[in-house]
């Protein structure tokens, strides 16, 4: 598998540390019913056929943390970005609907 | 064969596959023979009159060359001797050369007479499944006698049993096109895509390009095939664009554009060449790929199909118009298909007899009709239902349709039941061949992103075709990266029939008749199979073996799948298909390892102090990738323990110096630092004052302990923490993720810098003493200016600038110095000479964990990420008052059940005893069960200063056990012993050393 690296360009599959579910949203610990959350957090995935987003570290590159388009069915990636802009975006949306 | 033309020679005049004047001198099971440039193992020895190369797997029949490929099933041999024996070698792929010594497998004493050959006349006893059935009972007999027996009767060559001498090379390569097999369809497609300017890889298994072009007798051009070949190879060899590997079998597809392939560079030779590796494998990166793979004929099952002298038709003509060797003198030529005609027009004109053309269509074309008249064979509609001769094919049965059976004398069986394009790699992605009813064959289904099929593996069964193909994807994958391509000339080729009438078996042979040659699957063990049941193709594959030996059923698995769905009364396409997993064909697993052997299977890390710790004589572990000192023997001790004792002894009395340079270093700087390191360490670091340091944990999100080491808050946005040997990647990589992933709203930035600092602890009463000599005096270390835990920046040795931190892990008054990485190996000298006269040692990992043992710190196989904070008694480090990671799972009812085991300190209650890590805690007088396991012993050592082994452990509510005896039960080892628990730390409880 190869995956362009933002940064880097496309690289080899070795080059890269796999985490996993790039979907689920760290808790904070003052949350309602909060054990329920980590519990979730922490254990519970989807298990998806099809795109999916996840988290690749490129260990043997820049050190970036990417989020990663995979389609589970037939490991084609038709995106990747930065962890840092997706989580900013991403913070954004939850800061605005959240107030 | 007698009467048949023995004083014929085998060897053809002419050709240009072969060069007459060159000789090679080879053996084979010891008699040496001549073969000629250009020819194969196989090729050769058919030349010789050779016809029994090899025994069979299972019933030790007599087996001869049945094919001149990689697909070949039988003719598998040793090559070579001593540590470069290689079992199981196609002999149709192996290239001749010099001194080559070849010998046949599986037999004893010989393979004229092989003793186990009464497994033939046992055959109803191996019958498909025959494991399950023949040798159940008693169960206690198949590891002793069955399985011993059954291995060294079946099976195929045997390995060197001594290490491999060669080398073997790993290369990456990119590419626009790759294009794999040189056949016409792939010499047309390189051609198209190479001349519209593509970076193009063109690799094929063979030692020459051109595919069926050198063993067919056709023209392109107005010039013979061969000739055009040969044309198209010097002009892709004179495009820079273009790079050609002959001997490279791409052999898997994986994903994103990606292929494996091994090219044997010296595998043709008898040693490697100085600096040339065996063989190499390729990494390839194609944006675009076309799979030109040609075909793989497919054997009829009829009785004895198997004998020697039975052959593929297209392999006796390769043999005869490429390798110019007649494979028999009188032949007989059973097929289903148009190709029949071309082999009688090959044997003709290489003067072979040919007795019979027996179609196993009921009618047969004009055309082919025309050409027997032509070249004076008979036809007979009907089969060859058995081959008969004791060692090799002395006559065939034929039996007309129409008309009476009759017997043929002849030496040579030419079959076709067809072909099936060889597309194996596009399945190796899940991708999933369709039936074509026409052409009797599976084809390419959905193909990998980026993927062609040209050619035979396409289905185009004619050279025109093939040309046409070529052609068509060589620009299509051409356009599709980005290059332009007018409609491509496609040179104009002889027209010939590919017609075809599916035909597999002869139900009524009166002998075995063989599906998979290498395995021994015969037509009745399919048949049996179904019997009993097993009618999907997973189940018939399974139960008979079909298909699962080391050709992974390229000649077998269709025609094996053919006659189930003929017994079930199923079509093809109902019964099953057939995918193939990488590798195409067997890849040597030193080509896999590649250099990655021994020291060189990973990197090793050397820490700043290792050239002037091997003068010292030190003795070296290694620590993840780190190479430590373990300990530094000296003259007239005895033993390991009696060196790590002294040094122990030395830093508890004077001082020692250890390099802890291979402790993770991460530096965090950033408005923002010190809240990353509160939501990371589970106590407060915001709280910590710039200069001074804290020990920390950080736990996963589960709530298990992660890591642990030292904070230092050095300025006020900027710290540095360690991190243990082991997971200094790891921390780092939690931390970039914290950054950029769980809170990228903190200003804070983390680099590490474990490779520059070199850092060294100095510990035991007289470090300062030591290191005032060092520091240069400007700076003041006195305990007032410089308490435990303190750390700042300064200047040693006449201005190089360190950092120095007052901790310790031994219990002493201690530091940690680190400078810049380059001055690591001159510091440690320079400290070990300013401390001769204080004493000074040197100390490595062992009396490093002798000590943290004795001041009952955890490490290692105390953080071995099943304990938690409390199970360490670090409770009082968990803040209660912010979020960290995992403090809300570290809370869960499992974690904090009072009776999960808990650290604590032991000690043999006979002292003499020595402990054993690993023991498990019993209660006294408790049978040794799972049951009554109450945790067990983590880390043990020799203390010195107590005299007596001493050892940390998780043992079920042990803090309030303090003075029980319990058992340590060491099953492993078989040891048992009586141990006490005791309090921690084992020595200096109040900390008083280090603060003094």
């Amino acid at each position: 598998m190869r995956i362009a690296c933002p940064c880097c360009g496309e690289r080899s599959l070795d080059e890269f540390v796999f985490l996993g579910d790039a979907s689920v949203m760290r808790p904070t610990a003052d949350c309602a019913d909060r054990e329920e959350a980590f519990h979730a957090y922490a254990y519970l995935r989807r298990n998806v056929a099809g795109p999916c987003d996840e988290l690749w570290f490129h260990a043997a590159g820049c050190h970036a943390w990417l989020v990663a388009t995979r389609d589970t069915r037939t490991h084609e990636i038709s995106a990747v970005r930065l962890a840092h802009e997706v989580a900013r975006e991403r913070d954004t949306t939850r800061g605005a609907s959240g107030s | 064969m007698s009467g048949l033309g023995e004083t014929k020679p085998f060897r053809l005049p002419g050709g240009s596959g072969i060069d007459h004047t060159k000789r090679i001198d080879f053996t084979f099971d010891g008699v040496n023979y001549t073969g000629l440039a250009g020819d194969t193992l196989a090729s050769a020895l058919l030349a010789n009159g050779v016809r029994i190369v090899a025994r069979s797997f299972k019933y030790h029949r007599p087996r001869g060359v049945l094919t001149a490929g990689s697909e070949e099933p039988n003719a598998l041999v040793e090559l070579r001797t001593g540590a470069r024996r290689e079992p199981n070698t196609r002999a149709t792929t192996t290239e001749l050369h010099d001194g080559l010594c070849a010998s046949s497998q599986n037999r004893w004493p010989s393979l004229k007479f092989d003793i186990l050959a009464v497994n033939n006349l046992l055959a109803p006893v191996f019958v498909a499944g025959f494991y399950y059935k023949t040798f159940m009972w008693p169960a206690a007999f198949w590891e002793r006698l069955y399985e011993p027996l059954i291995r060294r009767a079946a099976g195929l060559g045997r390995g060197a049993d001594l290490a491999d001498p060669d080398s073997y090379e790993k290369a990456n390569v990119f590419c626009d096109v790759l294009v794999i097999g040189g056949g016409a369809a792939g010499l047309m497609a390189a051609l198209v895509a190479g001349r519209a300017g593509a970076r193009v890889i063109l690799a094929d298994e063979d030692f020459l390009f051109g595919g069926r072009l050198l063993a067919d007798h056709k023209s392109i051009g107005g010039e013979s095939a061969a000739q055009w070949a040969a044309q198209a190879v010097a002009e892709l060899d004179q495009l820079p664009n273009v790079t050609l590997l002959a001997r490279t079998t791409v052999f898997g597809v994986y994903d994103g554009g990606t292929y494996a392939a091994i090219e044997r560079v010296s595998d043709h030779l008898a040693s490697p060449p100085v600096h040339l590796p065996r063989q190499r494998l390729w990494r390839i990166a194609a944006k675009q790929s076309i799979v030109a793979a040609g075909g793989t004929e497919r054997p009829i099952v009829f009785g004895n199909n198997d004998r020697p002298g039975v052959m593929l038709a297209g392999a006796v003509r390769t043999y005869i118009n490429r390798y110019r060797v007649a494979p028999g003198k009188r032949a007989v030529v059973f097929a289903n298909n148009d190709d029949g005609a071309a082999t009688i027009i090959d044997l003709t004109r290489a003067d072979i007899d040919v007795a019979a053309l027996v179609d196993a269509r009921r009618t047969t074309p004009a055309e082919i009709r025309a050409i027997a008249a032509t070249c004076g064979v008979r036809i007979v509609n009907g089969v060859v239902r058995d081959a008969e001769g004791r060692h090799a094919v002395g006559r065939a049965q034929i039996v007309p349709y129409d008309g009476t059976p009759f017997t043929e004398q002849c030496d040579l069986i030419a079959m076709s039941a067809g072909w099936n394009p060889n597309i194996q790699l596009t399945t190796h992605l899940n991708g999933r061949p369709v039936w074509d009813e026409a052409r009797v064959a599976f084809l390419a289904g959905n193909r990998p992103p980026g993927m062609h099929v040209a050619g035979t593996a396409a289905g185009d069964f004619s050279l025109s075709a093939c040309l046409a193909s070529g052609a068509r994807t060589g620009a299509a994958a051409a356009i599709a990266t980005g290059f332009d391509v007018t409609a491509p000339e496609v040179p104009r080729a002889s027209e010939e029939a590919t017609q075809i009438t599916p035909f597999w078996q002869v139900e009524d042979a009166r002998h075995k008749a063989f599906v998979d040659f290498q395995n021994d699957v015969a037509r009745s063990d399919i048949v049996l199979a179904e019997r009993e049941g097993f009618r999907a193709v997973e189940h018939l594959k399974r139960y008979t073996t079909l298909g699962m030996a080391t050709d992974q059923g390229k000649t077998a698995n269709v025609s094996g799948l053919a006659i189930l769905a003929t017994l079930t009364g199923k079509s093809i396409p109902e019964t099953g298909i057939t995918t193939a997993r990488p590798p195409y064909t067997p890849v040597a697993l030193g080509a896999f390892a590649g250099h990655h052997r021994g020291k060189a299977f990973k990197p090793t890390r050397l820490p700043p102090s290792y050239a002037w710790a091997k003068e010292q004589g030190a003795e070296f572990v290694e620590a993840g990738l780190w190479l430590r000192p373990s300990y530094f023997p000296r003259d007239g001790e005895i033993d390991w323990l009696q060196s790590v004792s002294r040094e122990v002894e030395a830093v508890r009395n004077a001082v020692g110096i250890c390099d802890v340079s291979s402790l993770g270093k991460i530096d965090v700087q950033g408005p923002d630092a010190a809240e990353l390191l509160d939501r990371l360490y589970t106590s407060s670091m915001k709280a910590l004052k710039t200069g001074r340091v804290r020990y920390g944990c950080m736990l996963r999100e589960d709530g298990m302990v992660m890591d642990d080491g030292t904070v230092a808050r050095i300025g006020e946005h900027h710290y540095v923490v360690t991190t243990t040997t082991a997971n200094a990647a790891k921390v780092y990589q939690h931390m970039q993720l914290a950054v950029q992933w769980l809170w990228p709203e903190l200003d804070v930035n983390v680099v590490s810098a474990t490779e520059q600092w070199a850092q060294y602890a100095i510990a035991g009463p007289r470090s300062r003493a030591l290191l005032q000599r060092i520091v240069d005096p400007s700076h003041d270390i006195s305990d007032a200016a410089f308490p435990h835990m303190q750390a700042g920046a300064l200047t040693v040795c006449g201005g190089v600038k360190a950092r120095l931190y007052r901790l310790s892990f031994s219990g002493e008054h201690a530091y940690e110095i680190g400078v810049p990485a380059r001055y690591g190996d001159a510091f440690v000298r320079r400290l070990m000479q300013a401390g001769e006269d204080l004493g000074v040692v040197a100390y490595g990992t062992e009396a490093l964990g002798v000590m943290r043992i004795e001041k009952g710190h955890v490490s290692g196989p105390e953080l071995n990420g099943t304990t938690t904070m409390r199970d360490l008694g670090l409770d009082g480090m968990m803040s209660t008052k912010k979020d960290y990671i995992g403090r809300v799972l570290a809370d869960r009812p499992g974690l904090t059940d009072p009776l999960r085991p808990k650290l604590i300190g032991f000690r043999p209650s006979e002292r003499t005893k020595r402990l054993r890590a690993g023991a498990h805690f019993l209660p006294r007088g408790a049978a040794a069960t799972a049951a009554n396991d109450q945790g067990y012993m983590t880390s043990v050592a020799y203390s010195p200063s107590l005299g007596h082994w001493i050892g940390l452990g998780l043992l079920i509510d042990g803090p309030s056990r303090v003075g029980e005896v319990v058992r340590a039960h060491d099953p492993v080892r078989g040891d048992d012993t009586l141990v006490e628990v005791c309090a921690l730390p084992f020595i200096d409880p109040q900390g008083e050393r280090l603060r003094g």
